[in-house]
């Protein structure tokens, strides 16, 4: 068995043009979707930066929201209607809201307000300057220092600042697990300053984050704060029905959902035509092997091997050339958002085999079909 | 033994329907070097790919060793034709990409032998054939005679019953085709084994034990060794 495939590497590779247009065909194909899927995926994730840089286990909201980019304020009592159900540890109020900083040479930055519950700060983030502490200090503000804390001035601590007509003052600066997707600073403070300092509306509780007693709680919790009318969701849950937001309620799906499918055919329609070619070259190569005594089998197993070999080959450098894009891009813009992760990995890999298998397809049709009769006619 | 009976085989349709072979009955014996002589077009290459297996008949029977082998399924005649016959094609068709050794190791890579134990093979084969020398060549590197010298060995090489060469000689020169020859009758023919030849090549006449002559697709009897 081995030496059928050592045959079919050598036939393979003795056609160098071929060859190298089959696997750069391929790798083209698969640079182009994973870099759509990548963008996308990274869309979707740093979309969801709040959920996770916030990390309450629970989250309980209106039920219109879909995205964490927005919230709908909620009354009072619901905090204190989950905080009596049974099997919640503990429930706390968070304020997320949009803010206007007025910069020293005038100009207007927005920023995302988070305000975290006065007595437990639940949800704060790490500091990598400054002390918890001082968020209790008069207009207190956390920094996050992330791609967007230079559009803010890159402020220190005690730098001070306006933000919608009020005094703000640096108390600490924050690091957070994953950058936000619009390219806004964001900045903490309590939630009772948060609400003061932004335009107040009826309502002002944006969330409710809550803490399970344990697992097992959270269904009936979840069944609980339906009842109310209102949504708790698992912060995995809340991710997926964000990511299913990105995917099916904002044309960004679709359209990535089409630049992959065209990608997809871009890479067919190469190897597919390339691989037909090939075969169609060594048509008699076929045919004499077949008069010699290889049975159809042989020869179908030879081609898939061959089919393969540049598959795998096109799908590793395609990998490569878009993760050193992505890594490099990175590494130059701060808010670029594009990821690699296993399901684009494997969406690709799973495109590859398809490629594969149809190039395949097509040539063992025509090998099959060769009369070796006809091959030492010539 | 090989024995051909009325096999006849008919190409294309209507009125382009023609009869390539007519009825055509003979047979080998092992130890035997069979020759088929015949003009152009005469028939004689569609009867050898009847007789290794490769076209099948549109009537008639071919026994090889008490087997009919046009009435083995078509794995089964694979077989046959990889473990049976050796076949010298008369164009060689080697493969440009491979070295001498390893298009002569192909019949045993087929046979699922390991790699390296088919190129010990096929450089004894070479051996036999006097190219040892050469193995590590591409054919597109060797001249014909020894092109055609990597075609036998890559048929013996499997120690194959039947051996079938088309026409070998036409692309050599009256002395290379000779060498060839001789060197088929004295080291290739055996007692477990028959050669068939398909030629019209007169020079090399002296060395067959029987000579048939065909014409129009039909078996014209024997001829004499001397033209
Ligand atoms: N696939 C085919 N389709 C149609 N006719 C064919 C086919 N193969 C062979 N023939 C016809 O059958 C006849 C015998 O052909 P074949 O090749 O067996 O002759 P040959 O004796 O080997 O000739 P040559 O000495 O030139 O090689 C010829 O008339 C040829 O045109
Ligand atoms: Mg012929």
């Amino acid at each position: 068995m081995k030496g059928l495939f050592l045959l079919a590497l050598k036939l393979l590779l003795g056609d160098r043009g071929k060859f190298a247009t089959l696997v750069i065909g391929i790798s083209f194909a698969v640079f182009l979707m994973m870099q759509m899927t990548s963008m996308f995926f990274g869309i979707i994730q740093h979309s969801a930066a709040n959920i996770i840089n916030i990390g309450a286990r629970m989250w309980v909201m209106d039920p219109a929201i879909r995205t964490p980019l927005n919230s709908i304020p909620m009354p009072s009592y619901i905090l204190d209607a989950v905080r009596s159900i049974p099997g919640v540890e503990y429930a706390e109020p968070l304020y997320m809201g949009a803010g206007l900083v007025h910069l020293e040479d005038g100009t207007y930055q927005p920023v995302t307000i988070i305000g975290l519950d006065d007595a437990t700060l639940m949800g704060r983030p790490n500091l990598v300057a400054g002390n918890v502490l001082d968020i209790y200090r008069t207009n207190a503000f956390f920094v996050v220092k992330d791609g967007n804390y230079a559009k803010l001035g890159n402020p220190g601590i005690g730098a001070t600042f306006e933000i919608n007509d009020h005094r703000g003052i640096i108390a600490g600066i924050a690091q957070v697990p994953l950058g936000g997707l619009f390219g806004i600073p964001t900045l903490y403070t309590t939630y009772t300053r948060a609400t003061e300092d932004l335009p107040p509306t009826r309502y002002s509780i944006s969330y409710i984050l809550v803490q399970p007693k344990r697992s097992q709680d959270i269904p009936e919790i979840e069944e609980q704060v339906r009842k109310l009318g209102y949504l708790a969701l698992t912060n995995q849950g809340f991710i997926r029905r964000n990511d299913r937001f990105y995917e099916f309620q904002t044309a960004m799906g679709i359209n990535i959902l089409i630049m992959t499918l065209i990608s997809f055919i871009v890479g067919l329609s190469i190897a597919g035509e390339t691989f037909y070619m090939f075969v169609l070259d060594n048509l008699e190569r076929f045919g004499a092997l077949k008069a010699i005594g290889a049975r159809g089998s042989d020869l179908i197993r030879m081609i898939v091997f061959q089919a393969l070999v540049v598959g795998f080959l096109g799908y590793g450098l395609g990998v490569l050339f878009s993760s050193a894009l992505i890594g490099f891009s990175r590494l130059r813009i701060p808010n670029y958002a594009a990821v690699i992760n296993y399901q684009n990995l494997l969406l690709a890999f799973a495109m590859v085999l398809v490629i594969s298998v149809i190039s395949s397809y097509i040539g063992i049709r025509r090998v099959i079909r060769i009369d070796p009769f006809d091959v030492f006619r010539s | 033994m090989i024995e051909v009976h009325n096999i006849s085989k008919w190409f294309g349709e209507g009125h382009a329907r023609t009869c390539a072979v007519r009825d055509a009955s003979f047979s080998v014996a092992h130890g035997e070097m069979l020759y088929i002589v015949g003009p152009s077009g005469s028939g004689k290459t569609t009867l050898l790919s009847i007789i290794s297996g490769i076209l099948r008949p549109d009537s008639g029977s071919v026994t090889v060793n008490g087997v009919d082998i046009w009435n083995l399924d078509s794995n089964a005649l694979a077989d046959f034709r990889l473990r049976t016959v050796g076949f010298v094609f008369q164009d060689y068709h080697l493969f440009p990409r491979l070295s001498a050794l390893e298009n002569v190791a192909i019949p045993l890579v087929l046979r699922r032998e390991r790699w390296e134990k088919g190129l010990e093979a096929a450089h004894l084969a070479l051996e036999a054939v006097g190219l040892a020398s050469r193995e590590g060549l591409s054919p597109k590197k060797l001249s014909g005679g020894e092109q055609q010298r990597v075609a036998i060995a890559r048929a013996i090489v499997a120690a194959p019953d039947l051996l079938i060469f088309d026409e070998p000689t036409a692309s050599l020169d009256g002395d290379t085709g000779k060498k060839i020859v001789t060197f088929v009758r004295d080291n290739i023919l055996s007692g477990q084994r028959a050669i068939i030849i398909v030629t019209h090549d007169e020079r090399i006449y002296e060395f067959a034990s029987r000579i048939l002559r065909m014409e129009d697709g039909q078996m014209t009897g024997e001829q004499e060794k001397i033209p």
